[in-house]
């Protein structure tokens, strides 16, 4: 039972350190700009497929070095000559924008990449088992996946709480005006932090493509979660992103691993139904099958009794 | 182009509504404008489509004939999509090949097919339906999801009463799911694929011969053929090896993990000697890289996992790894008319492979019937289809069971690997070579069905 313990929290984090990678991109567009960004996991989805074109000429480090900057770049693109000017209309205008962004996207990568799983393998150089326990293997490269997403968070962490550049960030997150009086130029602000966002979720993509594969409906398993985890979080808090990705990791992660369930409840309570009984699917339900349904559980509870999310303190 | 012109100004919806009532007179002229445009580009259209006519007359005077139209349901967006497209490239490529390029069937008519893409959703698959009602398509391939086959044979079967003249048919060429041709058998389904029990019953025979197996893993897709597989892995493993233990048997949300880690560390703390899963497309592909990526080495006995992708993304970690039980023989292909299919194919498609072949196989059969009967009724297709025997490419026998509309063919299970593999898959080298074959009569099983037949 304690191996199943620890490799789940393993598990867990790297599940969790990635949707951070995704979240974190995403919540900082939110709270400067207001806009959720609905393509944020389509951007995911073309850093993996970037990245695997590209490591087939550069490798496997050349695709992480420049799909990230590919993708970052239409962000930024995506942001000075698309939502600039349909935010003139309004949040609604921008969130069906950015809706129909991500159909654009999926189309044009199964347009050009094709419909088939891409054969995106991680460099030989982490083809080892970091460490083995109870038998079991961490691979080296999973070991990668965590280190680069504590890379980001704390690169990111830094630039937002220390640096100039942050505090302007910042500033204009809150008092655009008055930044722009201050002679800053806040619509490149803007656009910068769109496309670094961008290019989080495209590194995201890179280093998840190898391990999660690489096919068009990668952005539509994720899309949905990162969501989650920003709402959790709550919308605009780098560090409740953190602790929601985490949350939502582990708790899926532990789910999967325990073996309990409805029978096990019924049989503490020494109850029992015959499996003619009308409701025998909800008598035989047990944890594992449901796993991937407890984030969305968890943001309805949230929601009902902390609406701001975890960390959040802006009120809508 | 004065159409499009005149059509651009009402776009500044805000600037009229706005102003509305004051503007109001001003907006006519600009009305009369689009009227006149539109009048004239009727005009032109008119004289157009007159002209079109009479070319089509002339030329279906010396040529073509009205083409057989067969709809072709089966997800091309979406998760699954890699599955769908690589299906409707099979199709389209045997109908050329076959026919076609041959002067088509029925006497010199050609046959066309009709993409109708239902995202793999019972909700969609209903929609795409009453499409292809109204486009007059009368026969619909479809394979991918027992749930989708399931609602599509509900939906015809309703439909084919309440429309008695207009019926449609379902030609079944994946879908496994065993009541398909059992309790929810209906005489408008034909099924051309093995459903998941005859497979099973073939799959565990093979497992059952490796005495190094002492415990086997089940996992699958939360769905009724992943609970097919489930049960009857778990019934036929005992009743044929009482030894083996299940010591997992999992499911999970289809098309909805990210990743199989968690599930592959109880697969591994479970200590099983084998795993065995009904998991197709993107799910097949993560399971497996996930098993291989956590080091675990132990066999994997599937039932979709190659082409499209997998066999490539999996490649030399899947070798002599990854086993499945199919009903198209591998390498080495039986025939050279199947080499030559195979070879023409990749001609035109360098980048995909014939996934499916039974779905040359189950158009064959189609187009045989409609040849016996001269007619593209599904009414007559369907009773010639009934108990005809038919002699694939491939040589293999096959027959069409008239009392439930399951196809008997023979089964092979193949593993994956780049020795002696003429034909590869996803151009990588490695594909699959034939272990273990079992004849069309020894895949005969019983059946429950009771069928209602229209009468005519």
């Amino acid at each position: 039972m304690f191996e199943v313990f620890v490799f789940a929290t393993l598990n867990g984090l790297v599940t969790g350190l990635l949707l951070f990678m995704l979240a974190s991109g995403l919540t900082l567009i939110f709270s400067m700009m207001g806009v959720l960004n609905f393509a944020h996991a389509s951007f995911y989805m073309l850093g993996a497929y970037f990245a695997y074109t590209l490591s087939a000429y550069l490798g496997f480090w050349g695709g992480l070095l420049f799909a990230p900057l590919i993708v970052g770049c239409i962000g930024a693109a995506v942001e000075r000559y698309g939502l600039r000017r349909v935010h003139q209309s309004g949040h609604v205008a921008e969130l069906v924008f950015t809706f129909g962004l991500a159909f654009l996207i999926e189309e044009a990568v199964q347009f050009f990449w094709g419909r088939d799983t891409k054969n995106y393998q991680s460099p030989e150089l982490f083809d080892f088992a970091l460490f083995t326990l109870f038998g079991q293997e961490f691979s080296a490269y999973r070991g990668f996946m965590i280190a680069i997403a504590c890379l980001i968070f704390g690169a990111l962490y830094f630039v937002l709480t220390r640096s100039r550049v942050g505090i302007i960030i910042q500033a204009s997150i809150n008092h655009p005006q008055t930044v722009a009086n201050l002679g800053h130029n806040v619509p490149l602000i803007f656009m910068c932090v769109f496309g670094v966002g961008t290019a989080l979720a495209g590194v995201a993509g890179v280093i998840a493509g190898p391990v999660l594969t690489t096919f068009p409906g990668m952005a539509t398993v994720l899309g949905s979660i990162v969501f989650v985890v920003v709402v959790i979080g709550g919308l605009g808090s780098l560090p409740g992103a953190l602790i929601a990705s985490l949350l939502v990791g582990l708790l899926q992660s532990y789910a999967i691993a325990a073996d309990v369930g409805m029978p096990e409840l019924l049989h503490l309570l020494g109850l029992s139904f015959d499996s003619s009984h009308p409701l025998n699917d909800l008598w035989t339900l047990n944890l594992p099958q449901i796993a991937p349904v407890l984030p969305y559980l968890l943001l309805v509870l949230v929601l009902i009794f902390k609406p701001t999310g975890l960390m959040g303190n802006r009120e809508q | 182009m004065t159409l499009i012109l005149g059509l651009r100004r009402p776009r500044s919806k805000h600037h009229l509504s706005k102003h509305h009532l004051s503007k109001h007179h001003q907006s006519k002229p600009h009305l009369n404008v689009v009227q006149a445009a539109a009048r004239q580009s009727l005009t032109r259209l008119a004289s157009l489509s007159i002209g079109a006519l009479v070319c089509a007359f002339s030329f279906s005077a010396a040529t073509a004939q009205e083409p057989v139209r067969l709809g072709f349901m089966d997800p091309l967006s979406g998760t699954f999509a890699s599955v769908g497209t690589s299906g409707l490239n099979v199709l389209e490529f045997a109908a050329d090949y076959f026919y076609n390029s041959k002067g088509g069937i029925l006497g010199g008519r050609m046959i066309e097919i009709v993409p109708l893409d239902n995202k793999q959703s019972p909700t969609e698959t209903q929609l795409q339906f009453r499409r292809a009602v109204s486009e007059e398509l009368r026969i619909i391939f479809q394979g991918n999801s027992s749930a989708v086959a399931n609602t599509l044979n509900q939906t015809i079967s309703k439909h084919n009463r309440r429309n008695a003249g207009q019926e449609v048919l379902q030609i079944n060429y994946a879908a496994v799911d065993p009541i398909l041709t059992n309790e929810e058998c209906s005489f408008w389904h034909f099924r051309f694929d093995a459903h998941a029990v005859m497979k099973l019953e073939v799959l565990t025979d093979f497992i059952a011969m490796n005495d190094e197996l002492s415990s086997v893993y089940i996992i699958g897709q939360d769905y009724s053929f992943g609970q097919v597989v489930a049960d009857n892995t778990i019934r036929l493993l005992g009743e044929k090896r009482g030894d083996i233990e299940i010591v997992g048997n999992e499911f999970h949300p289809i098309g909805q993990v990210k990743d199989f880690t968690p599930y592959v560390t109880k697969i591994a703390s479970s200590g099983a000697d084998a795993v065995v899963t009904g998991n197709f497309g993107a799910d097949m592909v993560s399971l497996a890289r996930s098993i291989i990526d956590s080091g675990l080495d132990v066999p994997i006995y599937t039932f979709y996992a190659a082409y499209d992708g997998i066999t490539a993304t999996l490649g030399a970690d899947g070798k002599d790894r990854i086993r499945l039980i199919h009903t198209d023989r591998a390498n080495p292909l039986a025939s050279d008319e199947r080499r030559d299919f195979y070879r023409a194919f990749k001609a035109k498609h360098p980048n995909s492979d014939i996934t499916q072949s039974r779905l040359a196989n189950a158009l064959m059969m189609v187009v045989q019937a409609m040849e016996q009967s001269q007619s593209t009724d599904p009414y007559d297709i369907a009773v010639q289809l009934e108990d005809m025997r038919f002699t694939s490419i491939a040589g293999d026998e096959l027959w069409m069971r008239g009392e439930d509309h399951q196809l008997f063919q023979p089964l092979y299970i193949s593993k994956q690997t780049d020795e002696g593999i003429e034909f590869d898959a996803d151009n990588s080298g490695f594909g699959l070579l034939t272990e273990y074959e079992v004849g069309t009569s020894e895949t005969i099983t019983e059946h429950s069905c009771r069928m209602r037949r229209p009468r005519r």
